[in-house]
């Protein structure tokens, strides 16, 4: 009960906070719309190539993209966190009974619900560019996002708690999100790449939601891997979780 | 309000253990403005952070507003608050949204801590910059802002770390006063500070730490009495070691010295000496060329347990 009204306060904060700024919703779409734009044409002439799945460029790169939304959208997220150490805004709510698991909760549901926003302007952006998306195809892509920015939203608060500083917290997401990114199939699907680079893909839990998305995208929503897709981001959400708020429980040495 | 005994913190690092905090025995009563004194570094911080629920004790016992914080510290939120020094506002929210918030995050109604914010606001004379982004407050305006969010839940110790430091001399007259409002209203005030004038004026007793420990505790006028006395210093034509001899043996003289000509009489009580002194002098037939008396600051006071001056270790 205190921890459903300390995370609805918690929420509420942090979208006002948001809401004050709402250029940020734009920029956070900014990027993907720009893949959208200036690679995606780049496609149209490999759907022909043996190994490219079926259901055309926009089928194929839209549902990637979306998750790579959900990755950058989220791993940005510590950079507020950091601010509000530095303001003393962090320190003051220790001092106060509310719910440690709530700090984190509320600000993840904030990160969610923008995520899954920036998601739907993107989709419908991409629309006139040949996307022809099917309504489970969009609820389930969504639920993957909403997972992604769980999971990797929390990951990010225990990492900008750990480290307290820009300085450290940039090189860190950066240079493990290019990785991810490259392992995950977004840009061009893993069946072109050769065998030990799948190998390697297979280890990075974001190809699995890559997966999923593209095959309810594309006529395939029914298929074991958007189980097994939607399975593993729910697991790596809880993961997520548990990490961030043993971090938020945590006192600052 | 506060009991601590042997209060302890020690950090782990690469290099080793450091203690930061090395066995603190306070007793804070209700209803006064108790001063923690010391230079950067001594432990002040530490203590404040523990007693305040943000950093767990190493060893040691501590009561604070009548829980242990050890085993009780979620009891003793309810019950204390907290304004740090990097300040506790966010820079898009408005002040009025910041302490609304704060009160609710206690567990008041939303219309009861609306009125509450109302009164603060009042009382600390934001009403013109309540309902703006705090990013646009002046410093004194911010500072008097984290006492009210300190303040919203009512509670009976409110902690200040540093509240001063920072804010021009206006200012931080300003913040003496609502820090003496405060006294006057039943809450007990535990402060943290390095200027020496600060403690004196607004203190009713006062810590000093050096190095993780309590090295000196007490009013200020007992502090300063009890370490340097009154400082009488004794003019003469004469022999000054004439004069020395004749005083040293004085019951109220705690220590003589003599140098240039002049003599330093370090006494008790400085205003019933000099009398005393002009008679001695007076009997044995010496001319008085000047007598003074001068009090010792608090800074004496650290200089003579620390063998350094809070100015020069600050």
């Amino acid at each position: 009960m205190k921890l459903l009204k300390d995370t609805w306060l918690m929420f509420q904060r942090y979208l006002f906070v948001f809401l004050r700024n709402p250029a940020w919703v734009v920029i956070g779409v900014l990027q993907p719309v720009l893949y959208l734009v200036l690679f995606a044409p780049l496609l149209k002439s490999l759907t022909e190539t043996p190994g490219f799945p079926s259901g055309g460029a926009y089928n194929v790169f839209v549902p990637g993209l979306l998750i790579q939304l959900g990755l950058f959208g989220a791993s940005g997220v510590g950079f507020g966190l950091i601010a509000e150490l530095r303001a003393g805004v962090i320190e003051r709510f220790r001092v106060t009974p509310v719910s440690r698991f709530a700090l984190l909760l509320g600000r993840a549901l904030r990160d969610i619900l923008t995520l899954v926003v920036q998601s739907l302007i993107l989709l419908l952006l991409a629309i006139p560019f040949g996307l022809k998306p099917t309504v489970s195809g969009v609820f389930v892509m969504l639920g993957l996002v909403a997972l992604i920015g769980l999971g990797m939203s929390s990951l990010a608060y225990a990492a900008a708690l750990a480290l307290k500083s820009e300085d450290s917290y940039a090189p860190l997401i950066f240079t493990l999100s290019l990785p991810l990114l490259l392992l995950s199939g977004v840009l061009l699907p893993l069946q072109l790449a050769p065998q030990w680079l799948q190998h390697i893909a297979q280890a990075n839990p974001l190809s699995y939601a890559v997966t999923a998305a593209r095959d309810v995208f594309n006529g395939h929503g029914g298929d074991p891997d958007v189980y097994k897709g939607l399975a593993i981001m729910a697991a790596l959400a809880v993961v997520g979780v548990v990490i961030g708020a043993r971090r938020f429980s945590r006192a600052i040495a | 309000m506060i009991e601590t005994h042997n209060l302890r913190r020690v950090f782990k690092s690469r290099k080793g253990a450091v203690e930061a905090v090395a066995g603190v025995d306070l007793d804070v009563k209700k209803g006064e403005i108790f001063g923690f004194l010391g230079p950067n570094g001594a432990g002040k911080t530490t203590t404040l952070r523990m007693l305040s629920t943000l950093l767990p004790i190493t060893s040691g016992e501590a009561t604070v507003a009548g829980y242990d914080l050890a085993h009780n510290s979620a009891k003793v939120r309810y019950e204390i608050g907290y304004v740090s020094q990097e300040g506790s506002s966010a820079p898009e929210i408005p002040g009025r949204t910041e302490l609304v918030m704060q009160g609710r995050l206690y567990g008041m109604t939303k219309t009861r801590a609306v009125q509450r914010a109302a009164e603060l606001i009042t009382a600390l004379e934001l009403a013109d910059c309540a309902d703006r982004a705090t990013k646009t407050y002046s410093g004194g305006q911010k500072r008097r802002l984290d006492i009210g969010i300190g303040l919203m839940h009512l509670p009976q110790l409110l902690f200040l770390d540093e509240p001063t430091t920072g804010l021009d001399p206006q200012s931080r007259a300003r913040m003496w006063d609502e820090v003496r409002k405060l006294r006057d209203t039943g809450t007990t005030v535990f402060l943290t500070t390095h200027y020496l004038e600060e403690a004196d004026a607004l203190c009713d007793r006062i810590a000093i730490i050096d190095h993780g420990k309590i090295v000196a505790l007490g009013t200020p006028d007992e502090l300063k009495r009890q370490v340097a006395g009154d400082v009488v210093v004794v003019g003469t034509d004469s022999s000054s070691d004439r004069v020395l001899e004749l005083l040293k043996g004085q019951t109220y003289v705690r220590e003589a010295t003599s140098a240039d000509g002049i003599v330093r009489l370090y006494v008790d009580r400085g205003e019933t000496a000099m009398p005393q002194i002009i008679r001695v002098l007076d009997s044995a037939g010496i001319p008085l060329a000047s007598l003074s008396l001068s009090r010792p600051s608090l800074d004496d006071v650290f200089l003579h347990q620390t063998g350094r001056s809070l100015r020069d270790a600050a």
